[in-house]
């Protein structure tokens, strides 16, 4: 009878349902866990995991128990000068650290929030909920890069269909000749010396020798038998390793609007349209370099914290930016290395004049430089940057698009444009 | 209050075949004798092998049976951590329904597992036939002879041979059944939703523990069996429901004002959910059969509950005692001993009070002691055993101690053989806390006034009637508004704590009409009362 099983392979995981619908009833904290984490990371970081902290009350079961009050008497181990009678006095918390026999356990720490780590796909999954992504779109996000193979020598062990046959036996032909040499050089000096001793007349002492000869090229025979033909220290094997399949570098130009009119609200919407594209560009280029414009009347060039940190007042003029960007793309980024995108999130106010200026700029300068530029406008109203934008996208609607999202779920619209774009063109 | 299954094992009472013809083997008198001395000791590499495991275990099932340890046959499984903490999340049932719930506990023990702050046990061992005990792979070979030795042969037998196991259990059917509740969990997620189904199983969550029949003998039932009834009886108890509406008045303006002339139930009900599984009015049959599934799966932990000390201590007295006889004989080597010994020791550790790490008495400590001194007063009474224990006292000590696994629960079993000397070995003292004087007593100690008193005060502590509160269904308005009346019966006056009013709404989710909870003091007089009105989702 079997009566040991070995089910480590078998039925991992179980628990993987339960944890799904602990996710899903604790849905809530965990969308708001996934906000405050977004708005607090980087752009590049946005693809980990997360600890959720819940509070424990959130998390309890209740069941009937007795409360504080009445009547009730404990037995404790341990007793070392007491006796009968003896009054003590009541600890703090009433009755606290005498949790008798079978209500040990989570008493200690209760109030300590339950937290437990959101694993980094459960985390996207969470994020793409908000964006209302399709699922095809979300899978490609998510994807790892491609790996492609490649021949890397030879190797002694691997599966057996990379099996490099010519070299494996050409090893086996060189260990039989190592091993067997020696043997077979003395066989062919014994047999020599065989043949010339038959010649010779068949005394007693020679038929001796002519047995210990024959026994001697016997056991030689045997031992050049015994080299084995193929010997698994004689296998070698194509080594093949994984890399990843070499993309060609892009850069991602962050724009923003930072007068007093982009509010907290609104920069989070910029922030996640920026997350957005970064993730749709990682899927595409092995490095991504992230420059950050940030203008109001002027602009400059910024890291990701002051990016998104820093409110300004003051008038608007786009075309400050649009000049910056060009200047650094020809200064760092010749547009033969680099996939330039740009982003540009603005809350479509404009010094009036400037903005034909920025078309302009756009057209001429920016767009022929760029594979792909979008613009979105985090309010509903139309002002005269958006009108004038709006000719650009009829001209060159191949590398420009524009959106108006006010809230996060329309951001994706944009994307699915890109996206549409991308699969034209290929 | 019967119910189908009920009346079909009526007839078989009062046959020889007691507890539905599980036989029990009788106990030996004196051990077998060893039929021979090894050469030399079994191998003792601290790595097991499948071939190592199969050595130790056919020597410690031999020891086991000159013992004559009656046990189920054993089945050992080996598993990884990750699949242990499967395990634990599942309440240590192989397989079980899905709830949230369980996704908490194995979030939480993996968190804690992975930071390092808790090893796993050693051991998961289940309650079923054949008995499945776990080994996990990190374990070093000493300690899976220890594992092998405590649950393949000490909980096995104890759960083969504890009355409250043979009533309360069914160790043949329990996988099937649990395969099949947790299909049907799974099939009402698909028709009704996860929703209506996690709302339902918390709200029976939060009754489980007044979900079992304390002093009838629960149905049992091959998957077979069970899955041909549970459509019957979901069109039966739909019937069965009739008994509330049947009695509603034709005017009610009128008779509204009437007294209530008839009590139902006619006689206070202790198992709740199973009052609401065959009453609570707007149930739907799925509803009711997952209530009984709830209710089923907590009377299969019922005797657990019960049984923590006497338990626990069987275990580790046979490990013990095996293992101790593996060394006598020769089998095992001193690393061996060494490794496992520590591991017990840690086991047994009872930290006295006021020490950081007390949680209240260690059960594996006072069963372990109390198997132990069995023994002792078997083989070597004193005359204060001879006066405590006549009727044990110079006794052989395997029949005795097979008698005092097999016929009590922990209650019972410390009333009955707790000894002077143990007291005072644990120096165990009592202390009262009376919310009415302003400090607490003690009010016996390990002296000879106190012996009997102290051993009654443990034993009532180990009483699960008094751990947990006494409520009861009291009664139903039948000719008002069908609200249902719980009645909880302070034991010393203690009242209810602050979750009860949240176990009232999962209990109005159940019943679908207001629920009143009325708390009665030792005088008679009501102290505390609630009243909660159904959730209107």
């Amino acid at each position: 009878m079997q009566q040991i099983i070995d089910r480590r392979l078998a039925g991992k995981n179980k628990s993987i349902g339960n944890r799904e619908r602990f996710l899903r009833r604790h849905k809530a904290q965990i969308r708001e866990a996934v906000k405050r984490a977004v708005a607090g990371r980087g752009i590049r970081e946005i693809a980990q995991g997360e600890d959720i902290h819940i509070p424990r009350r959130d998390l309890s079961e209740p069941v009937f128990g007795h409360g504080q009050g009445g009547r009730r008497e404990m037995v404790h181990p341990g007793n070392k000068d007491f006796v009968r009678g003896d009054r003590i006095e009541r600890p703090k918390g009433g009755g606290a650290g005498s949790g008798g026999a079978g209500q040990a356990g989570d008493g200690g720490d209760g109030e300590d929030d339950f937290v437990f780590h959101l694993t980094k796909e459960e985390f996207m999954q969470v994020f793409f909920d908000d964006l209302a992504l399709p699922r095809l779109t979300r899978t490609t996000l998510a994807d790892t890069p491609e790996y492609k193979t490649h021949r890397a020598g030879l190797s002694s062990d691997g599966t057996p269909n990379n099996l490099h046959i010519v070299r494996s036996l050409r090893g086996a032909i060189g260990r039989r000749i190592a091993l067997g040499s020696e043997s077979r050089r003395q066989l062919a000096y014994l047999e020599e010396l065989l043949a010339a001793v038959r010649e010779e007349a068949a005394t007693q002492s020679r038929r001796e020798q002519i047995a210990a000869l024959e026994r001697d090229i016997e056991a030689l025979h045997a031992h050049i038998l015994h080299i084995p033909y193929l010997d698994p220290i004689d296998l070698r094997y194509r080594s093949r390793v994984r890399t990843p399949v070499p993309t060609a570098r892009a850069v991602m130009f962050c724009l923003m609007d930072v007068s007093g009119s982009m509010d907290e609200a609104r920069k989070d919407l910029a922030k996640r349209f920026f997350i957005l594209l970064y993730l749709f560009l990682t899927r595409h280029y092995e490095r991504i370099d992230l420059v950050f414009i940030r203008h109001h009347t002027q602009a400059q060039e910024v890291d990701e914290d002051a990016f998104f940190q820093a409110k300004e007042t003051g008038g608007t003029v786009v075309s400050s930016a649009l000049v910056l960007m060009e200047q650094i793309i020809r200064a760092r980024y010749p547009s033969g290395e680099w996939n330039i995108y740009g982003a540009q999130a603005s809350d479509g106010d404009n010094w009036h004049n400037d903005s034909p200026h920025c078309r302009e700029l756009l057209a001429r300068d920016i767009l022929p430089l760029c594979r792909y530029f979008a613009y979105i406008q985090v309010v509903e109203q139309e002002q005269n940057l958006w009108h004038e934008y709006a000719l650009l996208a009829e001209e060159a609607p191949e590398a420009f698009a524009m959106r108006k999202a006010s809230t996060v779920d329309q951001i994706y619209p944009v994307f699915r444009e890109l996206f549409s774009k991308e699969g034209r063109s290929k | 209050m019967s119910d189908t299954f009920n009346r079909r094992h009526a007839g078989q009472a009062g046959t020889a075949n007691e507890y539905g013809g599980r036989r029990s083997q009788a106990p030996l008198s004196p051990p077998l004798p060893l039929t021979e001395r090894p050469m030399s000791h079994l191998p003792a590499p601290s790595d097991w092998t499948f071939e190592l495991l199969d050595r130790y275990h056919a020597v410690i099932r031999s020891t086991a049976q000159r013992f004559g340890l009656d046990t189920y046959p054993n089945q050992l499984e080996i598993i990884t951590a990750e699949q242990m903490m499967d395990a634990y999340a599942s309440v240590g049932m192989p397989v079980n329904y899905r709830h949230w719930s369980y996704g908490k506990e194995f979030i939480s023990t993996d968190r804690n597992y992975r930071r390092g702050q808790m090893g796993l046990a050693y051991e998961i061992v289940i309650n079923a036939n054949p008995c499945i005990s776990y080994l996990m792979e990190e374990n070093t070979m000493a300690m899976q002879a220890l594992v092998i030795a405590h649950a393949a042969y000490g909980h096995n037998s104890f759960f083969k041979g504890n009355y409250l196991f043979r009533m309360w259990t069914d160790a043949s059917s329990i996988i099937d059944y649990l395969v099949y509740a947790k299909d049907y969990v799974a099939a009402c997620e698909e028709r009704h939703g996860i929703d209506a189904v996690e709302l339902l199983l918390d709200s029976c969550h939060a009754l489980m523990n007044y979900g079992v029949d304390r002093y009838r003998r629960p149905s049992k039932l091959s998957l077979a069996e069970e899955l041909a009834r549970a459509k019957d009886r979901e069109i039966y108890a739909q019937q069965q429901v009739n008994e509330i509406w049947r009695t509603l008045p034709r005017r009610p303006e009128k008779e509204a004002t009437e007294k209530q002339s008839t009590r139902f139930p006619a006689e206070p009900q202790e198992n709740l959910l199973y009052f609401i599984e065959k009453n609570a009015p707007l149930l739907e049959p799925w509803q009711r059969e997952i209530v009984r599934i709830v209710r089923k799966v907590a009377q299969y932990f019922y005797p657990q509950r019960q049984t923590q000390v006497m338990n626990e201590g069987w275990a580790t007295f046979w490990h013990h005692h095996l293992l101790n006889t593996l060394y006598d004989d020769g089998h095992l080597a001193d690393g061996m001993m060494i490794e496992w010994l520590k591991s017990h020791t840690n086991v047994v550790f009872q930290p006295p009070v006021g020490h950081p790490a007390y949680h209240g008495l260690n059960p594996y400590a006072l069963g372990f002691a109390m198997y132990s001194d069995i023994k002792r007063i078997c083989e070597a009474p004193t005359d204060e055993d001879r006066d405590w224990f006549p009727d044990i006292a110079g006794s052989h000590w395997l029949a005795t101690l097979d008698h005092a696994m097999r016929n009590f629960k922990d209650e019972s079993f410390i009333g009955q053989y707790l000894s002077p000397r143990l007291m005072r070995a644990f120096r165990l003292f009592a202390v009262v806390d009376d919310e009415k004087a302003p400090t607490l007593e003690v009010s016996t100690i390990h002296d000879e006034a106190g012996y009997r008193a102290l051993r009654e005060a443990l034993s009532r502590q180990y009483d699960l009637g008094s751990r947990e509160p006494a409520i009861q269904v009291w009664s139903v308005n039948l000719r008002g508004d069908r609200s249902l009346i719980l009645r909880h019966t302070q034991h010393n006056d203690r009242p209810l704590d602050n979750g009860a009013e949240e176990v009232l709404k999962h209990v109005a989710r159940l019943w679908g009409f207001p629920v009143h909870l009325e708390s009665v003091g030792g005088n008679g007089k009501m102290a505390r009362s609630w009243v909660v009105a159904p959730p209107t989702d």
